[in-house]
């Protein structure tokens, strides 16, 4: 069951097209991960789904029915420039964003008590924003977006701004909630949070979707079967011309190509010419992956 | 959802009167109004009596013009030389001396007033109307009126204005206060929308640069959020009002009780009452005073006012907020400032030059049906009294106005919060506009 399905969105600016024929789906439980360089057009589908601006022409389903303004109830939204109302205490504000949100402010209360308590921020709760360290108002913020138990959560950029010890209990949260069956989109710049965290992603590059699968498959289909390796030579034997090549102190590593060789047999090969240290297998990362295919994108 | 403009309205409300700086202001300026004018009343009070009065010396060349002392002027005929008298004036023994040279009656020229400080116009003024009368009346003497049927010719004259309403009932009224009556109303609803419609502007602004607008859209309408934004300010400043008609009508009866004097609208009151001063004690006049203040509309005078003070808010507050989201910071609003301030001030000054001089001419018709005018200039012709039929022409183009400024800012709007380091002109506001 797709908790979002996206079906030819199209959203122009002027003469700006941000988003073309646009398809997306995500799924229910799961951590989805936008990918795509500035510009790319992220923030704008982000914001359509978020109903902060219409859209030219598509269709948004979420859990099957056409979006609508009731839906706000069920998603959270977390955006790359945000902030909160300074001169306003952390409960009063924190009861807002609730209310707003379409809870009622009973029930909006018990909730928020229980945050505060677990993101350690009880004894702030009568303070005003103003008086917060960044980092507790960085907590305050992440309350603010899934007070309300969203069933779909929408962070766009969310490491941006948090220091890194932050940036760990918000990660940390995220896991959480996606255990008790919060669909996650998030869309980041770190790499390495995308490996870690997202099953599926999806690279937006102007304005086309260019790759989309889970982090698994798309790591997969990148494999060049090739393997890096670390060999101690053995002095005076000719060697072949191997890619890569790097003459250390005591040894050399390089890359090799399998060609439909199975792996023991190159390894059994390489056993010929000294002493192999490592052979493994390189696979791509994100971000190798990611350059790579928005290279290839341009080229086109 | 109305309930979330609710919402919007409760968190402006309330995060605006709980403020320090609030609740200083709605109680110190109250306090401040009246202790000016109980300084100003104690100085005028230590300035009355014969030491005010202007002691005048006059020489006069044809021994023949005698004009009466009266609460202004204290003339004395010393028989001085003008050269003696400028010397008196110099010396500070008097205020000033008038010089009527020979004249001739037909047309009285030379006559000169010479005093150690520039005369106000009312010191002039008041001298030329007492030569003027007492020219006249020697005129009138020369032609052969004797001095018994001159007196008699005096004759003081009040009108008492009557308006005849459409259904026949007539109602005693008094333009000095229908004239009060608009001017104040005219100049709070003026205040009103510049000080409240700033605040509004102030608030997108923080909201927008505090980035917190694009959490608060993925919740609610951007419409919600503006409407709830200027409706909840527009509470607050009427929280303001009230607290201060309350507090100023209290404070002014403790200082007026302390010199002995009476509340403001008692002097009016007294003003309009054909004799002047001293009607407290005129019995037979109080019923006349009662007529005055039945004659006064008070129903519909009230319902206006609110249907205007709210209607220009509102017409106004929505642009405000438009020019709020369109800019990043306060400095940058200044540019869009002149579409709203141009029409209030036509509408403040017409106020002033047309609608209050003559409430029934063109140019006050059209300033009280006006949508961008009427909130301020219409205040100034209810007074005097409005046919229904254009009343409710007004109303319904303030209405049609509201709706249209609302919309359009509402567009301006929906796109400015979300744009952020670009500059702002006329042509993009348009485009916004346009494209929604």
């Amino acid at each position: 069951m797709h908790i979002l399905s996206i079906k030819g969105l199209n959203k122009t600016y002027g003469n700006h097209v941000a988003l073309k024929n646009f398809d997306l789906e995500v799924e229910k439980g799961m951590v989805f991960g936008l990918l795509g360089p500035n510009g790319a057009g992220k923030t704008t589908l982000i914001r359509i789904v978020n109903q902060i601006i219409d859209r030219d022409s598509g269709e948004i389903l979420i859990n099957g029915e056409p979006l609508k303004m009731s839906h706000v109830r069920n998603i959270g939204y977390l955006p790359e420039e945000r902030g909160l109302y300074k001169g306003m205490r952390v409960d009063d504000q924190l009861l807002y964003f609730a209310q707003i949100k379409g809870l009622k402010a009973t029930e909006a209360k018990v909730k928020i008590h229980s945050w505060l308590e677990r993101l350690n921020l009880l004894s702030w709760k009568n303070m005003k924003v103003e008086e917060l360290s960044k980092g507790m108002a960085q907590k305050v913020q992440f309350i603010a977006t899934v007070i309300h138990e969203p069933k779909l959560l929408i962070l766009d950029e969310p490491f941006s701004g948090f220091d890194p010890v932050n940036a760990e209990i918000i990660k940390n949260e995220i896991l959480e909630l996606k255990r008790n069956g919060t669909t996650i989109m998030l869309s980041t710049h770190r790499m390495e949070s995308v490996e870690l965290l997202c099953d599926n992603i999806a690279m937006i590059n102007r304005s086309h979707k260019i790759l989309d699968g889970t982090v698994k498959a798309i790591k997969k289909a990148s494999k060049t079967n090739r393997f890096a390796v670390g060999l101690r030579l053995i002095p005076g034997l000719e060697i072949p011309t191997w890619e890569d090549l790097i003459e250390e102190e005591d040894c050399v590593t390089f890359t090799i190509a399998l060609d439909g060789q199975r792996p023991n047999d190159c390894l059994m090969e390489l056993m010929n010419y000294g002493e192999v240290l490592h052979f493994e297998e390189s696979i791509p990362s994100i971000e190798e992956i990611f350059i790579q295919k928005i290279n290839e994108s341009h080229a086109e | 959802m109305p309930n979330k403009i609710f919402l919007v309205v409760k968190r402006e409300y309330l995060a605006r009167v709980k403020k320090r700086s609030f609740i200083v202001a709605t109680i110190l300026t109250p306090l401040i109004f009246p202790s000016i004018l109980g300084v100003f009343l104690w100085i005028g009070m230590s300035d009355t009596g014969i030491d005010s009065a202007r002691f005048i010396e006059v020489v006069d060349d044809n021994q023949e013009f005698f004009l009466e002392s009266n609460e202004l002027f204290v003339f004395s005929y010393g028989s001085l030389t003008v050269a003696e008298a400028k010397e008196m004036v110099q010396k500070g023994n008097r205020y000033g001396f008038l010089h009527i040279p020979k004249l001739d009656l037909a047309a009285p020229t030379g006559i000169a007033f010479y005093a150690a400080e520039t005369p106000g116009m009312s010191v002039v003024s008041g001298l030329e109307s007492a030569l003027k009368v007492k020219i006249e009346e020697i005129k009138l003497l020369n032609s052969g009126i004797n001095r018994e049927l001159l007196n008699k010719l005096k004759t003081a004259v009040s009108i008492r204005s009557i308006r005849l309403g459409q259904t026949g009932n007539e109602a005693v009224s008094n333009t000095v206060i229908n004239y009060a009556i608009g001017f104040i109303s005219g100049i709070l609803i003026y205040t009103f929308i510049f000080v409240y419609g700033n605040q509004i502007m102030q608030g997108v602004i923080e909201e927008k640069s505090s980035r917190i607008v694009e959490i608060l859209v993925s919740s609610l309408k951007p419409f919600q959020l503006m409407m709830g934004k200027i409706i909840g300010i527009g509470a607050v400043g009427l929280t303001q009002f009230l607290i201060w008609i309350v507090l100023i009508g209290l404070v002014s009866t403790i200082i007026m009780g302390f010199f002995g004097m009476k509340m403001p609208q008692q002097e009016l009151m007294e003003q309009a009452s054909p004799e002047g001063m001293g009607w407290m004690s005129a019995q037979t006049e109080l019923p006349e005073i009662l007529q005055l203040i039945q004659g006064i509309d008070f129903f519909s005078l009230v319902l206006s006012f609110l249907i205007y003070f709210i209607g220009g808010y509102l017409l106004y507050g929505a642009f405000f907020a438009a020019i709020g989201a369109a800019v990043d910071s306060p400095s940058d609003a200044q540019q869009f400032m002149f579409p709203v301030t141009i029409p209030l001030l036509v509408g403040y000054m017409g106020l002033f030059i047309f609608v209050l001089d003559d409430p029934n001419s063109k140019v006050s018709y059209w300033l009280s049906i006006v949508p961008f005018t009427s909130p301020v200039a219409m205040m100034g012709r209810v007074s005097f009294g409005v046919p229904l039929s254009e009343l409710v022409l007004s109303v319904t183009l303030l209405v049609l106005g509201f709706l249209f400024t609302t919309w359009s800012a509402g567009k301006i709007y929906k796109i400015g919060i979300l744009v952020h380091g670009t500059k702002v002109n006329y042509k993009t506001l348009w485009k916004w506009i346009k494209e929604n």
